[in-house]
């Protein structure tokens, strides 16, 4: 008899109608807004909060480049102060600083002797922002000393960009290099948080069913391994059930947003899309869109949804049936710690070499090598895919990982099998390897 | 006799350990079997083979006379000591599910469900979460659960714990019907008053062997001891002590009586006979009591386990 069907719908519908799993598919998406918003919220109550500085020019160079007040920091000129009388007059008023420019001979000499004093340590991008606006003035200032025209220089100034291609013809861009390196992120990193959200899902549903003491009565009536594959493929589906869900809903959310509200909430994510955006900007922006529409177009999508599919699917069941393994070996969640390292480990440093790595040499040994172990290749070669990887070494990495799923199902069914019967004590490694041979 | 379920050679290590040691066991038709023994036995490892939750080592299980297969599954409902069910399931919904994986449909087990849920009396609990039930009403629905495919084997440990005086006579009824209907019974418990009023065979299981088996009549008698109580009243009863001292081991008995009577144990020679006994004490006085001692199915445990 082939209950898998049954047992499979009867672990979708109990985590699906389960009240906190319901709570958590439609509020995460609310939280994560929210925590949007908040931050975004935060950052510009510090941004709008407007800034005084006061400035003693001795030197007479600099007082042009403070006259912008457009942005959020004001410069205020003191003209016939002396610094001493000017540093009493700023804490006094408790504005954010004093900008002390000495009067010096020639422009040179200015180069270690500005001063900047607050009462707090003064933000690095502030400082830095001086710097360039100062230093820019004094060249400008020096370059007129030496008789240098200033336009000429402007009109001299060349700007480079390299056009990739690879041996065999195909165009790529930094953009579309930004995009690979989304698309690898993205999905290795969705594998990851994936794995780590079910495969708990599926360790604890298993020790509930021990805890609850309906394991024996279920398997007099179905073989152990069909209870099991039923869970991994029931809480999968669940969880591909509120994955969908959330991005739906956040999707919803962020145009409801960004239409009613009129915030911009890309401006509050991840630094890819501020690299994306940097890659954007550098010339012109129709050319550049053009040429985006052309190398998505360019991007192997087909290759890149079915492996993403496959290794997907493949890292997630080989997770899986580790953590059905574990629930079945111990009695309650707080027993699980001393397991979940040799799930943890690999996982940890396929997500690491993925990040690193791979980016830095999508095709260097050590990406390759992880690409191909299967407990890190499902992260790790999906992060290289859209750099292109010869499909001989996609294909021998599917069937490993693949292999390997069965190796690991058969071997969580050989501790499931004994765990489930076993109540009152925590195994140790040397008796889970018992297991194995009864 | 027609035998269901067969037993032989079962061996069943678990590592070093030898959980079962060769025991082979027959449950004839239409018994109540009792299969007994002391705690960490190798009771519960045998009824788990019986249902292949584990496989034995080596030896053959035959039910009607095939060996036992996944297809069996239906032919057998066990209730096992250590039970749940799922806490945070509807009562009716699980109920539904555990029948359905035993291999009825839905609708059969729908049917039968609210047949069996009438009959308990717990029609109103179909929606309620398990989580809601006592403990008793969900033992309720577990053995409702048990025996609701109709299995030809029945097997129950420790059936009636959790369960009050009531319901636990109620469920007694219910198996002793289930019998009726032509089912077979293992049963397997500690307490030894529910071996007596239901077991017609048992078998005891001891340090993973099998120590005794039979029918429980059967058993009985090998395990008399010849033993009468007597109760006789005498004018003089030192002398009659004096004489019965003489002839017959004694030991004191307790019993009730109306009468003042001389109450002892007789151990009599397994070469003579009852009526020898009765002759020679009514040349003693009056007797006013006299029966066999049977020995009940807590003693032959006892002593059985002992002298292993």
């Amino acid at each position: 008899m082939n209950h898998l069907p049954l047992i499979i719908k009867r672990e979708y519908l109990n985590k699906v109608k389960n009240k906190s799993f319901i709570i958590m598919t439609f509020v995460s998406p609310l939280i994560m807004i929210g925590l949007g918003l908040l931050i975004g919220f935060l950052t510009n109550i510090n941004k709008n909060k407007e800034r005084i500085i006061d400035v003693v020019d001795e030197s007479g160079f600099a007082k042009e480049i403070f006259s912008d007040t457009t942005s959020s920091t004001k410069y205020r000129i003191l003209n016939n102060i002396d610094l001493t009388q000017a540093r009493v007059d700023v804490e006094e008023q408790e504005h954010y600083g004093l900008l002390y420019i000495p009067r010096v001979d020639s422009v040179s000499q200015l180069e270690k002797s500005v001063k900047f004093y607050s009462k707090d340590t003064p933000s690095l991008t502030l400082i830095g922002d001086l710097e360039s606006k100062i230093g820019k003035r004094l060249t400008n200032i020096n370059y007129k000393n030496k008789g240098i025209d200033i336009e000429k220089i402007e009109r001299a100034k060349v700007s480079i960009e390299i056009n990739q291609e690879s041996y065999t013809g195909e165009k790529t861009s930094k953009f579309s290099g930004g995009l690979k390196l989304v698309f690898g992120m993205v999905s290795g990193y969705l594998l990851f948080m994936f794995i780590i959200i079910y495969g708990n899902m599926i360790m604890r549903s298993i020790i509930e069913e021990k805890t609850s003491r309906i394991i024996e009565v279920i398997i007099s009536s179905v073989k152990p391994m069909q209870l099991m594959l039923g869970k991994i493929f029931g809480t999968s589906l669940a969880g591909i059930t509120q994955f969908v869900i959330w991005v739906i809903v956040l999707g919803i959310l962020t145009t409801i947003l960004t239409v009613v509200f009129n915030v911009d909430i890309s401006a509050m994510q991840g630094s890819q899309q501020v690299l994306m955006q940097e890659t954007m900007m550098n010339g012109d922006m129709n050319d550049k869109i053009a040429m985006g529409l052309y190398e998505l177009d360019k991007l192997p999508i087909i290759n890149l949804i079915v492996m993403f599919l496959l290794f997907f699917i493949g890292g997630f069941l080989l997770y899986s049936s580790l953590y059905a393994a574990i629930g079945a070996a111990v009695d309650n969640e707080t027993d699980t710690q001393q397991f979940m390292m040799p799930i943890m480990v690999p996982l940890i440093l396929a997500v690491y070499v993925g990040g690193f790595t791979v980016l830095e040499a999508p095709h260097g040994t050590v990406a390759q090598v992880f690409s191909f172990i299967p407990f890190t290749s499902p992260v790790v070669m999906l992060m290289r895919i859209p750099f292109g990887v010869p499909m001989w070494q996609q294909i021998l990495s599917v069937v490993l990982l693949f292999a390997t799923f069965i190796g690991t199902v058969w071997f969580a069914a050989k501790i499931y099998r004994v765990g489930i019967l076993m109540y009152g004590k925590k195994p140790s490694y040397k008796e889970i390897y018992k297991w194995l041979k009864y | 006799m027609d035998n269901l379920l067969v037993a032989e050679n079962i061996v069943k290590k678990y590592g070093d350990y030898t959980a079962l040691n060769n025991v082979s066991l027959t449950v004839p038709k239409g018994s109540i079997f009792g299969l007994l023994g002391p705690n960490g036995a190798g009771k519960t490892s045998f009824i788990r083979i019986i249902n292949q939750i584990t496989m034995p080592d080596s030896g053959l299980v035959t039910l009607d006379g095939k060996p036992l297969e996944q297809n069996h599954v239906k032919d057998i409902g066990y209730l096992p000591e250590e039970r749940g069910l799922y806490k945070s399931m509807k009562v009716g919904e699980q109920a539904l599910y555990l029948a359905q994986l035993k291999g009825l449909t839905k609708t059969e087990a729908k049917e039968r469900l609210k047949y069996w849920f009438d009959r308990l009396d717990i029609g109103d609990w179909w929606n309620k979460k398990v989580q809601e039930l006592s403990k008793g009403m969900a033992q309720k629905i577990q053995f409702v659960v048990t025996v609701l495919h109709q299995p030809k084997l029945l097997i129950f440990d420790e059936p009636f714990s959790g369960f009050d005086p009531i319901n636990a006579n109620l469920i007694k009824d219910e198996i002793l019907k289930l019998r009726e209907d032509g089912a077979t019974v293992i049963f397997s418990t500690h307490r030894m008053e529910s071996v007596e009023e239901l077991c017609d065979h048992i078998a005891l299981i001891d340090k993973s062997n099998k120590i005794l088996d039979g029918k429980l009549l059967d058993i009985k008698k090998q395990f008399k001891s010849n033993t009468f109580e007597v109760g006789v009243s005498t004018d003089n009863e030192a002398a009659l002590r004096n004489v019965l001292e003489n002839k017959f081991s004694i030991a004191p008995a307790s019993f009730k009586s109306i009468h003042e009577d001389v109450k002892v144990k007789i151990q009599i020679d397994p070469t003579s006979t009852p009526n020898e006994l009765l002759s020679f004490l009514t040349n003693q006085g009056q007797v006013n009591h006299f029966t066999e001692v049977i020995p009940s199915a807590s003693d032959i445990f006892i002593q059985s386990v002992q002298n292993n």
